[in-house]
Formats: structure tokens, C-alpha cells, sequence
């Protein structure tokens, strides 16, 4: 099978992503391989757990300084667009904090006194659940570089078969770096105001970067009408209408798969991703 | 990098600053904002979440100011000067430029940091700086005071400067109109906007929910905090759905140093209430209760001035 890139996103937090992508990865019944985007606060080695293959720190690139080279002369202050080197007196100083790592700095520096330092961003692990492959990036605490880090994560989807990516939440550009090489994205929401509010940002975000989108409202008898109107009217498919289940909330709450929790649901995750891997063919 | 505190005074009150942050979304961050904003009376409120910004659709403010905010560049290449040398695409940390089968390279607007090297590097000066549109940002009137929100561009790059505006813009109005409290409602996670939204304040609420996952996220947000040298405040809602849980969250946050306001009741009165869009206090379920008593506990913990 060729590569196919599912991606699960909202605009909304707590819709229901994790949910839902590890709902179909234990619906599949090829080998899967899926992956924990939201590396700021990554959940599904809650769900699924089992031996560990890897454990990799991610790095990037920050400036050192040497203040015996450096002339002060600020040019690298001039181009930094971050404010993240100064010459306050006779050699520039970096601010880590601000630094975006973006190389500048050092490209420019004439009297080559800026030197690339590795600092670690975050992690990237991958273990195995029967026949999910997963892998989970997992930010730093205090440290910013999300898409980096969400890149080296969509670095393990899998060359063939089918990748499924758990995207944080949101529309900047965490989500984005999720979504970018998507083939298809899968919107969760659910209907309420702030549901339908984030579905709206969310599926802009998805329009801008040219991929192909379908909504599953979670929760579905929690609210009202108002997200089938919309995706009605503007022409959006709606794969399914999941139940609000407290049997379900409770097991989630223990770190129990929905599909485990309750087998009969089995059936319905394994019907929705033929139908997404279907939308995917047509897209 | 740790800041120090900052203590305002307007007369001889303090200005506090409040943000309600969670680590896990979904945990209730902005239902309860909109429903503490009510019993506080009086407060500038201020919906840091720019990239998924729902408190006013609950606090329902008068428009009354509207701004574009501009704030750093992305990059942007002429198709007919560039050569397809790839220099730019080789040196992009970013991924944000790719190539065209005849080579013509093209940056991806959303994934572009703004960070001029492409520009820097190219031989044929093919490449243009625009300055980026982040997004906007309103102030409204609401019945407690200003609310101060945005809404970022979608997709849009999201370094916290527009978090930022929208903190400084509340900090204003706060100071000059003598509003006593600021009220922030956070973002998820505990990336850039995150940080933005909390450095410096007097304190941070962290609200989450009885699960593994909630769990799970709350202690890496409190590590954020405590990093930022932040006291943090701990509510646990939906607390009923899974009770010994909800009861090994508060007893873990106090070993870490949090003080837990409070727990709120699973009520489908909440979501009544958002449908209403009014607040959850106005609308009067019974997690109206469990949302007072919060208050209460947080109102004498941080020595809030209110009416």
C-alpha cells in the first residue's frame, strides 16, 4: 500500500484527538505507524504502552560567542530578527530565550567568532503495541522550538502503509507543522459555541495549506445543531458522530483505549478509517 | 528566564494578574475565566489564547477598538529572479522552502520563522522580506470591564508577540482605569504562547481534569511554572468522574507546592450555560457552586480587592 498520511487535528482542545487516532490505529489491521505531534503535552504512550525500541534527544543549532575572535563590529545583531544577540560592550552577547536558532548570527559573522552549540530541544521515542508503531516527540520543559521538534517527530512516518499523526491542538504553528505533508485531516470537534467557533479557525488553517478535510463531531448529542449547519453549508463532509459516553470518559480517564473499553466500538473505528483511507483515494 | 515580579500599584491597591492555564486542553480554562470574571464585578479580561480565542463568545463585549498587528517578516521569492540554486532551501532550518520540478524555489508562508537567512544567503537577491500580518487584536466593553482578545492568522506563526500584545494591552487599560484585577485566559500546552501569556504574573491557576492524561500534562505545566518561579493554584474539574484519581491529583500537586483551590462537579448545566452564551455563575447549575467556592479560596489566597 502506499504511503497515506492521516492526520487528527482540531482548532478546540480536549475534543477528543488522542481518542480518536488511537482509536483507529487499533482498527487497523495492517501495521501502523502513529505519531505523538502534540509534543508539548503528548498522551497517547498513556493509552498504549509497551517495550521501547528508542529514545533519541533532538537538538538545534544555538550560538556560542568566542569573545577572544569577536570585534564587536554587530553585525550579527543587526541581522538577528529575534533580538536574541546584543554588543553591549566589546563582544556580542546571546540571549538563549529569544534565540530562534535560525543560523544567521553565525552565516554572517566576519570574523567568524559564532560557533553552533547543540542544546536540546526535546526527545523523540518510539515503542511498540502489538502492531502500532508510535512515536512521541516530547518538548523540554521551557523550551519553544514545538515545529522543530514536531518535524523530526513526522520523520518516523512510516515510507509505506499508513501514518497517523496526532496533532496538537490550535491553528498556529504547532498545528501547522503537524499538518503540513497531511494527506488527509481529520477534524474533531464537538457542538458547542467554542466547538464550532475553533472548527471554523481550524478548517481555515486547513484550507490555507491546501489539504483535503473531513469533520468527526465527538460528543455529538452534548450540544446542539449548529457544527451540522455549518459543514453543511459549507460543503464539508462529516464522517461520523461519535456519542457522548460516560462509560467511555471513564475509561479514558484510566488510560483505556475507547475500543477496548467497549469492543462493539471496534467495528465503528474500523469502518471510519476505510472510509477515511476511501476520502483519501478521492481527494 | 526567570522574571522577577512585577508588583504595580494604582493608589494603594496592588494590581494582580491572574491566568488560568491547564497544560491539557479542554479542561474548562475558559468557561471558568468567563465565570469568575462574574463574580469578580470588576476586572480587565484578557483571552491570551489567540490561536483559538472563545471567552468573548461567552462574555459577548461591545467592539470598541480594533488593530492589525504586524510583527516580523516572512520571506517571499520572485520566481523570475531566482536562479534554483538552492542555497536558500539548503540553509532554511525550517523546512520552509521547497522546490518546483524546474527548480524555482517557494516558501511556505506558514512554516516560514521570519528569520531572513534564505534572504542573507541567496546570490541573486531573489528573495523579498514582507512584514507579516500576525493577526488582530479587539478590545470590547463587557459588563465586568475591558476584554482584550485576538485573533491570530490562521496557520499563523505564533512566537507569543501576539499573546504579549494582548497581556500589555490589559496591563494599560488596567492601570488606567484602576482595575485592581487582570484576568488571563491561558493557552493549552507550555510552548511559546504559553509563556508569554504567564511570565511575570502574580500567579497561575491550573486547571485540570481527573484522567491520566490531565494528570499527566498537569505535572509538566507545573514544572513550567515553577521554572517561571510562578505560585500556581490547582482546580480539578469534572472531579466526579473519576474520584480517586481526581483525589491522588490534589494530593500530588500539594507535595509539589501548588495550593489546590478547589474541585468543580461534572455538569452538563456548563455546557447549557455556553449554548446560553452566558456564564456558568450567571446561569446558575449546580457547578455554579463548586465555581464560587473556587473563587472564594482564590480571592482570600492571593488577597484579591474585589466588590
Amino acid at each position: 500500500m502506499t504511503a497515506l498520511r492521516l492526520a487528527i487535528a482540531s482548532g478546540k482542545g480536549g475534543t477528543g484527538k488522542t481518542t480518536v487516532a488511537v482509536g483507529l490505529a487499533l482498527a487497523a489491521h495492517d501495521p501502523v505507524s502513529l505519531l505523538d505531534c502534540d509534543v508539548e503535552e503528548p498522551n497517547i504512550h498513556l493509552f498504549l504502552d509497551g517495550p521501547q525500541l528508542s529514545d533519541n534527544s533532538v537538538y538545534h543549532a544555538v550560538p556560542i560567542i568566542d569573545p577572544a575572535r569577536c570585534n564587536a563590529c554587530g553585525r550579527c545583531n543587526e541581522v538577528c530578527r529575534f533580538n536574541a544577540v546584543a554588543v553591549p560592550g566589546s563582544a556580542a552577547l546571546v540571549f538563549p530565550e529569544l534565540c530562534h536558532a535560525c543560523g544567521a548570527c553565525a552565516l554572517v559573522c566576519p570574523a567568524q567568532a559564532i560557533a553552533q552549540a547543540n542544546r536540546v530541544i526535546g526527545n523523540v521515542s518510539r515503542h511498540l503495541h502489538h502492531q502500532v508503531m508510535i512515536t512521541t516527540g516530547r518538548l523540554e520543559i521551557g523550551q519553544t522550538a514545538t515545529p522543530t521538534l514536531i518535524r523530526a517527530v513526522l520523520g518516523h512516518a512510516a515510507a509505506a502503509g499508513l501514518t497517523i499523526i496526532d496533532a496538537p491542538p490550535g491553528t498556529g504553528c504547532a498545528a501547522v507543522a503537524a499538518l503540513a505533508t497531511a494527506d488527509l485531516v481529520v477534524l474533531v470537534t464537538e457542538p458547542t459555541p467554542f466547538g464550532l467557533h475553533d472548527l471554523q479557525l481550524a478548517w481555515s488553517m486547513v484550507r490555507d495549506l491546501e489539504r483535503p478535510c473531513v469533520v468527526v463531531v465527538n460528543r455529538c448529542d452534548l450540544g446542539d445543531d449548529r457544527v451540522d449547519d455549518w459543514c453543511a453549508q459549507q460543503d464539508i463532509t462529516i464522517v461520523d458522530h461519535l456519542p457522548e459516553d460516560r462509560r467511555l470518559a471513564a475509561a479514558a480517564a484510566r488510560g483505556i483505549p475507547a475500543t477496548v473499553a467497549v469492543p462493539a466500538l471496534s467495528a465503528r473505528y474500523a469502518d471510519l478509517l476505510a472510509r477515511l483511507t476511501q476520502e483519501c483515494c478521492h481527494a | 528566564m526567570p522574571e522577577q515580579v512585577r508588583k504595580e500599584t494604582a493608589g494603594s491597591q496592588a494590581l494582580r494578574e491572574i491566568v488560568v492555564l491547564s497544560g491539557k486542553g479542554g479542561t474548562g480554562k475558559t468557561s471558568l475565566c468567563a465565570a469568575w470574571a462574574g463574580l469578580a464585578k470588576r476586572a480587565v479580561v484578557a483571552d491570551c489564547d489567540v490561536d483559538a480565542a472563545d471567552l468573548a463568545l461567552v462574555m459577548t463585549p461591545r467592539p470598541r477598538e480594533a488593530h492589525d498587528f504586524y510583527s516580523g517578516v516572512v520571506a517571499a521569492i520572485d520566481p523570475a529572479v531566482c536562479q534554483g540554486c538552492g542555497h536558500c532551501q539548503q540553509q532554511c532550518r525550517f523546512a520552509a522552502i521547497s522546490a518546483a520540478a524546474d527548480g524555482i524555489r517557494t516558501v511556505t508562508t506558514q512554516a516560514c520563522e521570519g528569520c531572513g537567512v534564505c534572504a542573507l544567503v541567496c546570490p541573486a537577491a531573489a528573495v523579498a522580506l514582507h512584514p507579516r500580518l500576525v493577526g488582530r487584536w479587539m478590545v470590547g466593553d463587557t459588563q465586568v470591564g475591558p476584554l482584550v482578545h485576538a485573533r491570530l492568522t490562521p496557520g499563523g506563526e505564533n512566537s507569543g508577540r501576539l499573546v504579549t500584545v494582548v497581556r500589555n494591552r490589559a496591563r494599560e487599560l488596567a492601570v488606567e482605569q484602576g482595575y485592581a484585577l487582570r484576568l488571563i485566559d491561558g493557552p493549552p500546552g507550555l510552548g511559546c504562547p504559553v509563556i508569554a501569556s504567564c511570565t511575570g504574573a502574580d500567579a497561575v491557576v491550573l486547571v485540570t481534569e481527573p484522567s491520566r492524561s490531565g494528570h499527566h500534562d498537569l505535572i509538566r505545566i507545573m514544572a513550567l511554572a515553577r521554572r517561571l518561579e510562578l505560585r500556581c493554584h490547582v482546580i480539578v474539574n469534572r472531579w466526579d468522574l473519576a474520584p480517586e484519581l481526581s483525589e491522588a491529583i490534589c494530593r500530588e500537586a500539594l507535595d509539589l507546592g501548588a495550593h489546590v483551590l478547589g474541585t468543580i462537579r461534572y455538569d452538563r448545566g456548563v455546557v447549557a450555560a455556553q449554548l446560553a452564551a452566558t456564564n456558568v455563575c450567571a446561569f446558575d447549575t449546580p457547578a455554579s457552586d463548586d465555581i464560587r467556592a473556587t473563587w472564594s479560596a482564590l480571592v482570600h489566597k492571593e488577597s484579591l480587592h474585589v466588590m
